[in-house]
């Protein structure tokens, strides 16, 4: 088969890359074969399969390992709403994997792979990309569910086309990551592409593929990838535990435990199963308004208890003794927030 | 898109003007700029005869065969018009159809110099090869010239799951080049512009029917297979092993069902075996198994291999028809009644308009849809049931006449006497007429009497009816295909020792088949499979070194078998016809 393989200068890539379409029989590669890049990325991406599977809500999506413990990055959504998941890998091993945490600031989310002194081949989360426009990509996900087992993973190529502001909604709503993310032509917003892996031509890692969101100007279903040195601040700030862990049901109680009302917040009303834990309102003379609390600010954990719901305000609370101070981590706009309260016990005053 | 690259080439060749640019670059400009032109040419748009609905299609040969899908053709009935390149429009008839697999072959008429495309070999591509996509999306163009855009291969060896009972895309390929409605039936081609699939597939469910990067073709390794039943005239039907696998948590796939009339297990295959290969692929899933069974044809052999208590046992196994007989056509006529899985592109600028619905291949055949074909179409037409076009079944059937170097060598009101030794140097005498048969060997005499239909004629015991067998080859031989209740042609099927491709015939008499096999390039009766029962092995006859004999040419070398084994095998040292007058007088 007639690879072609261009190795030339900077000034000429770009011109090559135009070209580079359909001129060799292959993806034209700097220094690399396809087969070689191929590999490399189907070693590292897995298949995710938990919760959804309702109402258009797919039940799988894709991610990426990104530790050699068996951590996988991926994007926080309903698949991972039990806690854990089934990640297949591409050398057929199926393993339970953990979610360790989600970042709500990128909505990226981290899970761990059960797999006792096993060595997975992973993205190096340091890796530094220097992406341009026009530079040409692949990406690697499991849209559709369209692979399954150990097949691979489907392969997509394309452009990045813009590197822009994302400027999208969910439904009706903004999302909330407004920074910077790369616009490709390649369809990767398609259901079960999200934590699939944007790479250059020789393999390595240049952005997560994003959530589906529609373009909030025109509509448009938007095909973009995160950033990978975001997607690596994501996961460090999941990995390092500052934004807490999954509340451990068998801790015992507290005498006490603090209460909204100790602290002087209102949550948004708990309509649905999932109500993300919004202030509502912030009580005048209370703990919360003293640190400066606001509505809209999204109650990101509760001590190190990671709290994605409104249930999960709630039962973090009864984990809080009263008489303690409580650390409260808050997302508000697209920065975190830390603050520490000391709620007021009835009766005291 | 075309005229997007169009745009693009005018700016390399600015660009090729103002700056050097190396001469790899251009030459490979070129050669794409040629292979475009070239896929363009034998890439046609495909219109049903009022000129509503459509796709695309691409001609495989310099006679005017395509390809294209069957939902593509399903709403045109046995005549449809197709466009060229060249903005010229062509009539065309239908020629055979692959309901379950999505393939119709169809022939466009009035030339025989048309631009074909080169088959290429689907087995062979790999995932992130370039890839290119002609057809016409959205029935954009007035003139026929093909919409063209690029891709790389996403996928090979994708399993899609039947849409509904019908249209399984079992082992084909995945492409983000875009495939749009109206592209459905077109060519996928590889960078150097071979035929390596016909598109008809996307993942449209989420977003509607456009574009989301998800398009799949079959593949033409799969076509090939099929290819010879589909000229033949035939609705093709896909096959089954007549038995299921399970995959197992340590990574063996277990037979978990098995139907005991299958081939399959009068082959040895066994509940709780392991299935390890089958036609040459590992398997690894019972996905795996379903995506290579998914490409072969009913009727076809393939080689199989399973482990049962750590032996390793290998056989050749003939696979049976998916659906049961009538069953393929009422469930076209189910599917007539639901929406398809993509339709055929709808009218312009996002109108809904209710789609054209497929049509009861009983309809199709029985001619009911066609009240006017075009006199062109009307020739080469002939509705049957169970045939897309029997018009095509009875050229094949006049060829192998013509050209089998046997046929006719016998007469029907003579006694057919046939001696030869065995290899052991013992005596073999064969008689067969219309009405009786006997068979003499070291096993002893044996007689057959075909005057009572009802009594099944399966002598001598342990052969599987060869009596009946040579009585079947008789008639060929001396009648041709008036002798015989039914005759059609199959297509090739895989026979003989090296499992080589030979034209199939088939006869029926007192409800019981026979298969002929033809060598492909002497059109020698290579050998038959009479069956004297659905459930049961046939009798199998092998023909070899064929010698002169008056003017037509008969074996010397017979071999006959019964399922896994051999009943004789004998060199004839004469044949010889005596008329049935004289044998009554004597």
């Amino acid at each position: 088969m007639n690879r072609l393989q261009i190795v030339v200068a900077p000034t000429v890539a770009i011109v090559a890359s135009a070209l580079a379409p359909i001129c060799g029989a292959q993806v034209a590669l700097v220094g690399r074969s396809f087969a070689d890049v191929n590999q490399y990325a189907q070693q590292r991406s897995v298949k995710i399969y938990g919760a959804g599977g309702l109402r258009q809500l797919e039940a799988y999506q894709s991610g990426v390992l990104v530790s050699a413990d068996g951590h996988v990055a991926t994007m926080a959504s309903v698949v991972l709403d039990q806690d854990w998941v089934i990640v297949h890998l591409s050398d057929s091993r199926r393993l339970r994997g953990e979610v360790v945490g989600v970042d709500p600031l990128l909505d990226i989310a981290v899970v761990k792979l059960d797999g006792e002194d096993a060595e997975f081949p992973y993205y190096d989360l340091q890796h530094q990309s220097m992406p341009y426009e026009s530079m040409q990509l692949l990406a690697f996900c499991n849209l559709y569910n369209v692979a399954t087992g150990d097949e691979p993973v489907s392969v997509l190529h394309g452009v990045l086309t813009a590197v822009a502001p994302l400027e999208a909604r969910r439904g009706s709503f903004s999302t909330r990551y407004r920074d910077e993310v790369y616009i490709v032509d390649a369809s990767i917003n398609n259901p079960g592409a999200a934590g699939g892996i944007v790479v250059d031509l020789s393999g390595q890692p240049i952005g997560m593929i994003g959530k589906e969101v529609r373009s909030q100007l025109s509509g448009a279903w938007l095909n973009y990838a995160l950033p990978w040195d975001r997607v690596a601040e994501g996961v460090d700030r999941i990995i390092s535990g500052r934004l807490g862990a999954s509340i451990d049901s068998t801790t015992d109680l507290p005498e006490r435990s603090a209460t909204f009302a100790s602290l002087g917040i209102r949550l948004v009303p708990n309509v649905v199963p999932r109500t993300p834990p919004y202030i509502d309102s912030v009580l005048p003379d209370s703990p919360a308004e003293t640190a400066m609390l606001e509505p809209d600010d999204l109650v990101i954990a509760v001590g190190d208890m990671r709290t994605g719901t409104h249930n999960d305000v709630e039962q973090a609370l009864l984990r809080t003794p009263i008489d303690e101070p409580v650390r409260i981590t808050l997302l508000r706009g697209n920065r975190l927030v830390d603050v520490e309260l000391m709620p007021i016990v009835e009766g005291s005053q | 898109m075309l005229r997007l690259l169009s745009v693009i080439l005018v700016f390399i060749g600015s660009q090729a003007s103002a700056a050097s640019v190396a001469p790899e670059v251009l030459e490979a400009e070129a050669k794409r700029v040629r292979v475009i032109e070239r896929v363009s040419r034998s890439t046609i748009a495909i219109f049903d005869s009022r000129g509503q609905g459509g796709g695309s299609g691409v001609i495989i040969s310099s006679d005017g065969y395509a390809l294209t899908n069957f939902h593509v053709t399903a709403p045109c009935g046995p005549a449809m018009r197709c466009g060229m390149n060249d903005g010229r429009l062509y009539d065309a008839v239908l020629v055979g159809l692959d309901p379950p697999g999505d393939v119709a072959l169809i022939k466009l008429l009035g030339r025989n110099d048309f631009p074909a495309a080169e088959l290429g070999d689907s087995d062979v591509v790999q995932v992130g090869d370039r890839v290119l996509v002609a057809g016409n999306p959205f029935l954009l163009a007035e003139d026929f010239r093909p919409t063209v855009t690029y891709g790389i291969l996403s996928g090979t060896h994708r399993y899609q799951y039947p849409a509904g009972t019908l249209l399984e895309y079992a082992d084909c390929l995945q492409t983000d080049a875009a495939i749009n409605p109206g592209n459905s039936g077109g060519p996928l081609f590889n960078a150097a512009g071979k035929l390596i699939g016909i598109n008809g597939r996307g993942s449209f469910e989420k977003r509607g029917r456009v574009n989301v990067g998800v398009g799949y073709a079959i593949s033409i390794n799969q076509i090939k297979l099929f290819l010879s039943h589909l000229k033949a005239g035939r609705v093709v039907d896909h096959a089954t092993l007549g038995a299921t696998v399970t995959t197992l948590d340590d990574g063996r796939v277990a037979v978990d069902d098995l139907l005991e009339e299958s081939d399959a297990y009068r082959r040895g295959l066994r509940y709780g075996d392991y299935l390890t290969s089958f036609a040459g692929r590992n398997i690894t899933t019972a996905n795996a198994l379903k995506n290579v069974l998914g490409i072969y044809p009913a009727g076809w052999t393939v080689p199989i291999e399973f482990v049962r208590d750590g032996d390793v046992m290998a056989a050749n196994v003939r696979l049976a028809s998916l659906h049961g007989q009538g069953e393929l056509e009422s469930l076209i006529e189910a599917q007539a009644n639901k929406p398809v899985p993509i339709q055929p592109p709808g009218p312009k600028d996002g109108e809904d308009e209710p789609q054209p619905k497929i049509p009861n291949i009983r309809d199709l055949a029985a001619g009911a849809r066609v009240p006017e074909l075009p006199e062109e179409v009307n020739k080469v037409y002939q509705a049957r049931a169970g045939f897309a076009n029997y018009y095509f079944n009875d050229l094949h059937q006049q060829r192998l006449a013509e050209k089998c170097p046997g046929w006719r060598a016998f007469s029907a009101d003579q006694r057919l006497e046939i001696s030869g030794v065995d290899s052991r140097g013992h005596e073999v005498a064969i008689e067969s007429t219309e009405q009786m048969g006997s068979f003499r060997s070291v096993r002893g005499q044996f007689f057959a009497n075909f005057s009572d239909p009802n009594v099944p004629n399966d002598g001598p015991p342990g052969s599987g009816g060869l009596m009946a067998a040579i009585r079947e080859w008789q008639t060929l031989l001396s009648r041709g295909l008036e002798g015989f209740d039914e005759a059609h042609y199959m297509g090739q099927l895989p026979f003989g020792l090296g499992q080589s491709r030979h034209d199939c015939l088939v006869t029926i008499r007192n409800g019981l088949p026979t298969y002929f096999y033809f060598n492909r390039q002497t059109c020698h009766v290579a050998g038959l499979e009479h069956f004297t029962a659905d459930d049961r092995d046939p009798c199998t006859v092998r023909f070899s070194n064929f010698q002169p004999w008056d003017s037509a040419e008969l074996p010397l070398m017979w071999v006959v078998r019964f399922g896994e084994n051999a009943y004789a095998e004998f060199t004839v040292d004469h044949y010889q016809q005596v008329p049935l007058e004289e044998s009554v007088d004597e």
